[in-house]
This record gives C-alpha cells, sequence and structure tokens, in this order.
C-alpha cells in the first residue's frame, strides 16, 4: 500500500474539494443531483471498505444509513435544525451511538455470520419503522431545502448548495479514511484481515479492532444517510431495507479495498448505471446491475482499487 | 537447572486431555531466567501442548502458570504476550499477502502499544528498528516481498523476527527447524541465536524451543526436558538426558526394547 503523509492527503483533498466545487458550477444539475446522491451513498460504502480490510463485509450498512437518515430528518422536521452541515454530522453521531452496543457482539462472528447479523439488525429496524406511524410508517416523510450557516438557497441554488457541503464533507471523509487506512490501526486491520492468530498473538485484540472498524463504518454510513435524506428530500423505511444495503456491497466489491478513490468513483458509477439502465432498459437495471457486477467479478476481482493502485508509484524500500 | 538464578515461569500441575488422549499429566516445570530450554518427545508427546498452554493458546484443565510471580493460566495470548512472553510456530503464522516489512511492522507497532488511528504506521523510526532486525536475521534483501513468495526458511526465520519485536523475556520457539534441510539447520539456529543475543539489551531472554534433532539439542540447549506420553521423563543438562536409558527408548530410539531385541 502507498504511503502518503497526512499532510499531502489533506492538500489532495483540498484541491478535489476545489475541482468538484467547480464542476458543481459547469455540469448540468441532474448530473449534480446524481453525483450528491453518489457520494453520500458512496460514503457508506467507504465504510463498508474500511471493515473488508479487516477482513469482514457487513450486508446491513442500510441500518447506519437509515439512522443518519432518520436523525436528520427528524432533526429537520422536529427540532427545526436545518443546517446542513450539523445535520450530517448529527446523522454520523446517532448512527456511531445505535451501533454502539452491537460492536462488540459483532465483532466475534467472522464471514457469512457477521453479514447475516448485520442485515438482521438493519431489517429489524425496517420492521420497526414500517411500524411506527411517528416514523412515517411506510410512507416516511418529507425534508425540505436545508441551510448552511444561515444562508437559505433559492430552489435554483438548493442542490449546488448541496453539492458543495456533501462534495466538502466526502473530500474530507475521504482523506481521513487515507490516513486511518495508512495508520498503525490501518495496518493492524490488514493483519487481522490475512491472519488473526497472529495478530492476536503481537498482542493486539482482534476484537477491539473490527468492532472500532465498524464503529468508524457506521458513522462515514450515517453521514451518507444524512446527505442523501437531504438530497433527495424524502425519507422512508426502504433507507434500511436489504436491497440498499446491497447496493452498498456492490459498490465495495466493485471499488475493492485498496483505494478510497476507488469507493467514490464506483458509486458514480452505479448511479450512472441505474440512471442509463432506468432510462433505456426499463424494469430491467437490476438485470443490467447484475450483469454489470458478474464482469467485475470475473475481471476485476480485485476492484477498479487494484488497478488504480498498479497505476501509482510504488513505496521505496530498502533491497 | 541452575538453582543460583531467578525462576521466569512455573508450571504446576499442569494437565490436559484430548478426549482419551493425555496430552500432559502433571507436568510441573520451573524455567530460570536466561536459560536455553529444549523439549524434545515423539510426536504427540505433549511438547507442543506446554508450549500452547503456556502461550494461552490452549487452556490446562488444571494446575497454574506463574509467569514473574503472576497467576498467568487464564489469560488470553494477548495479554500473556503483554506480559513478555512471545512465540513462533511449527507453521510460521504470518500475513502472506503482505510485504515481509510490513508484517515485522505490524508485530512492532503491537509490541510497543501503538494503536494510533492517525499516525503513520510506516514512519521512518519503525520502519528503521524494523529494517535493523530484519538485517539480524539476514532477512533485510526479502522486506519489500510478498511472504507468500518466499521459502519456507526464511518463513521461519520471519516468524521468530516478529515474535522478538517486542523485547520478549520468555521466547518459547516450536520447532524452528523443521521444515529447513539438514544443512541449513544449524546456519538457520545460529542466526536465530545471535539474533536473539544481539537483540537482548543487556537483561537476558530465556529460550524454550522445541526440537527433533538431536544434534541442535546438544549444541544449543543448557537444559533439556524429555517428554513422552503428556509426562516428563527426564529433566537435566543436555549430556545426562540424552544419556538416559528411558529417553534413548522412548525418543531418541537409540536403545532397542527387549521385545525388539529378542526379534
Amino acid at each position: 500500500m502507498i504511503t502518503f503523509s497526512a499532510k499531502r492527503v489533506l492538500l489532495v483533498c483540498a484541491l478535489a474539494f476545489a475541482v468538484l466545487l467547480g464542476l458543481g458550477f459547469v455540469l448540468p444539475k441532474w448530473l449534480v443531483f446524481l453525483g450528491t446522491i453518489a457520494l453520500a451513498n458512496g460514503l457508506v460504502s467507504l465504510g463498508i471498505v474500511l471493515m473488508m480490510r479487516s477482513g469482514v463485509v457487513p450486508f446491513g450498512q442500510g441500518l447506519v444509513f437509515a439512522a443518519g437518515g432518520y436523525t436528520a430528518a427528524l432533526l429537520f422536521n422536529r427540532l427545526g435544525i436545518t443546517d446542513a452541515l450539523l445535520l450530517s454530522v448529527l446523522g454520523g453521531v446517532a448512527a456511531f451511538c445505535i451501533s454502539l452496543p452491537f460492536a462488540p457482539l459483532l465483532a466475534r462472528y467472522r464471514g457469512i455470520f457477521f453479514a447475516m447479523l448485520t442485515l438482521a439488525l438493519s431489517m429489524v429496524l425496517y420492521g420497526i419503522l414500517m411500524k411506527t406511524d411517528t416514523l412515517g410508517g411506510s410512507d416516511g416523510f418529507n425534508v425540505t431545502r436545508p441551510t448552511l450557516f444561515g444562508f437559505r438557497p433559492e430552489a435554483a441554488q438548493s442542490t449546488l448548495l448541496l453539492w458543495g457541503v456533501t462534495a466538502g464533507i466526502t473530500c474530507l471523509m475521504a482523506g481521513l479514511a487515507r490516513v486511518y487506512c495508512d495508520s498503525t490501526r490501518g495496518l493492524l486491520s490488514l493483519a487481522v484481515r490475512e491472519n488473526e492468530l497472529r495478530v492476536e498473538y503481537m498482542g493486539m485484540s482482534v476484537v477491539n479492532l473490527v468492532a472500532w472498524n465498524y464503529l468508524l463504518a457506521a458513522f462515514v454510513g450515517g453521514i451518507g444517510g444524512a446527505l442523501g435524506v437531504l438530497a433527495l428530500g424524502h425519507i422512508d423505511p426502504n433507507f434500511s431495507y436489504w436491497t440498499t444495503s446491497g447496493e452498498f456491497v456492490f459498490v465495495a466489491i466493485l471499488a475493492g479495498y485498496q483505494s478510497v478513490t476507488a469507493v467514490l468513483v464506483s458509486s458514480l458509477l452505479l448511479e450512472l448505471v441505474r440512471s442509463f439502465s432506468s432510462a433505456y432498459f426499463p424494469n430491467t437495471w437490476q438485470l443490467v446491475l447484475g450483469i454489470f457486477l458478474l464482469l467485475v467479478i470475473r475481471f476485476l476481482p480485485d476492484g477498479l482499487g487494484s488497478q488504480m493502485y498498479r497505476l501509482l508509484p510504488k513505496r521505496p524500500t530498502k533491497d | 537447572m541452575n538453582s543460583s538464578r531467578t525462576i521466569l515461569l512455573s508450571a504446576r500441575s499442569l494437565n490436559r486431555s484430548f478426549g482419551a488422549v493425555v496430552a500432559a499429566a502433571a507436568i510441573s516445570i520451573d524455567i530460570a531466567s536466561g536459560e536455553r530450554l529444549c523439549l524434545i518427545g515423539s510426536n504427540g508427546a505433549g511438547k507442543t501442548t506446554f508450549v500452547n498452554m503456556i502461550t494461552g493458546y490452549l487452556k490446562p484443565s488444571s494446575g497454574h502458570i506463574v509467569l514473574d510471580g503472576e497467576d498467568i493460566t487464564a489469560l488470553a495470548p494477548r495479554e500473556i504476550t503483554r506480559r513478555g512472553v512471545a512465540r513462533s510456530f511449527q507453521i510460521p503464522q504470518l500475513c502472506m499477502h503482505m510485504p515481509v516489512l510490513d508484517n515485522l511492522l505490524a508485530s512492532l507497532h503491537c509490541s510497543r502499544g501503538e494503536r494510533s488511528f492517525l499516525r503513520s504506521g510506516r514512519d521512518t523510526s519503525a520502519v528503521t528498528e524494523c529494517l535493523r532486525l530484519l538485517d539480524r536475521f539476514g532477512l533485510a534483501k526479502h522486506a519489500s516481498r510478498p511472504v507468500m513468495e518466499l521459502p519456507g526458511g526464511v518463513r521461519k526465520l520471519l516468524d521468530i523476527a516478529m515474535a522478538l519485536t517486542g523485547h520478549p523475556k520468555l521466547l518459547m520457539l516450536d520447532e524452528p527447524t523443521s521444515g529447513v534441510s539438514a544443512e541449513e539447520k544449524f546456519m538457520t539456529m545460529d542466526t536465530v541465536m545471535t539474533a536473539i543475543d544481539r537483540g537482548a539489551h543487556g537483561s537476558p531472554v530465556t529460550v524454550v524451543f522445541v526440537e527433533h534433532d538431536m544434534d541442535i539439542v546438544e549444541r544449543y540447549a543448557s537444559r533439556v526436558i524429555a517428554f513422552y506420553s503428556g509426562r516428563v521423563i527426564a529433566d537435566g543438562s543436555p549430556s545426562s538426558v540424552l544419556a538416559d536409558t528411558e529417553v534413548q527408548r522412548y525418543v531418541t530410539g537409540s536403545v532397542r526394547s527387549p521385545a525388539e531385541a529378542a526379534a
């Protein structure tokens, strides 16, 4: 894995944010909206990739996506908190807190058991949301345009404002994720993925490491949920449904575990495939998506990130 | 055993069975600080079970293990490692797809208690220390190679090098020369023992190793314990243990049983 210094990572993130912000002014509005959704969803997949690095794949990140989304929507409608930035952070905090009691339990399981347990939790939340009228029941509820530092945009500016907030948060989270992947814990996560027994004999608690990765994934996933609901202007229990979780896993598999940027590119790719498939192959876009995934697994088993990784210069070592 | 030395580890009445197979029957062993203790015995005699009980991989059915005055019997492997007991494995336990350097870095960070979310896992001081350790084992030239590309003997050395990153008080090596060719065994053991001595930082590293090659045992051990059927059948200097008739009959195979002699 390539090592970046934290300063360099932050500089790259600032540049990426400037480019994305600039693109918001020149790209068509529909594409900016699509990009906002892609980045918000990409944050959830980014969390999955953090967990993939320690050898587990959750199939229930709809739980944190919905937790973040419902928190933002409820705070918006019930408490009048309309600041997009604040709502995003609170969405992340809520998802973190909801995941906290489950983390030590889930961290003891591996493989299909971990995946199914996370899926079960997300479906329990789905069931609760469907039956709870105060949370909108099966219809959910709407959210109007958010503000930023007291500024309330016009309808035409709203998409651009939310794009800016989403791009800023995503770049920051992607940068922090990169720093985390290169940190001592990031290195140990890869060691856990390879050989848990060895890591225990190094003196490290594998359960602690996996649990923290789950919580970090919950935090970024919650932020993604909050941004998602602000972009869509509506939330319903489908945020926690298993097909939603499946799409996040799809993006994570498409990206692989080696590159943070690949996660966001993959998320954008999924949204484009979904949009164009819906337009040109109505009712069969899942078929297109399935074929697309098969091709990725066949020809890019380590994901898009492995190709991006190959293009980067290798870390010098003393041979 | 040299009685003038302080006792580092004391195992008292350890028992462990796997179904009808008795792997440890009332094993009581004191290990003094600075010893080079070799465990010998035929396959299934209980050597690795003893190592596994000391390092927390297996819990004894009864008995106690005391390290430096602290009872470690019920502790998890990571807790025992943190208290200064490190081990290598008969089949090296490594991160096969990671480079050699990253394997060692991960081990070094754990032994230093560094679990930072932000600090680089490949900072200069850690990399320098790991390269120095790799150099002691003659592995520096393999630093950037994934472990899966390395031959078995090199993996063995890396496994031992990883155990040494935490400057352990007690190092347990499970068959350090298994899988190494006959002509390379002495070279491997020389490398290991020299690396251990050079990395001792003034305080002696106590070494317990499991071995089947009696030439290695005679050359590198200061004390030998022979196991048979989960029991200790001899304990003493290499020459005295290897001369013991029970050891010759059940371990080294150099004395034939009366039935064999008659046949």
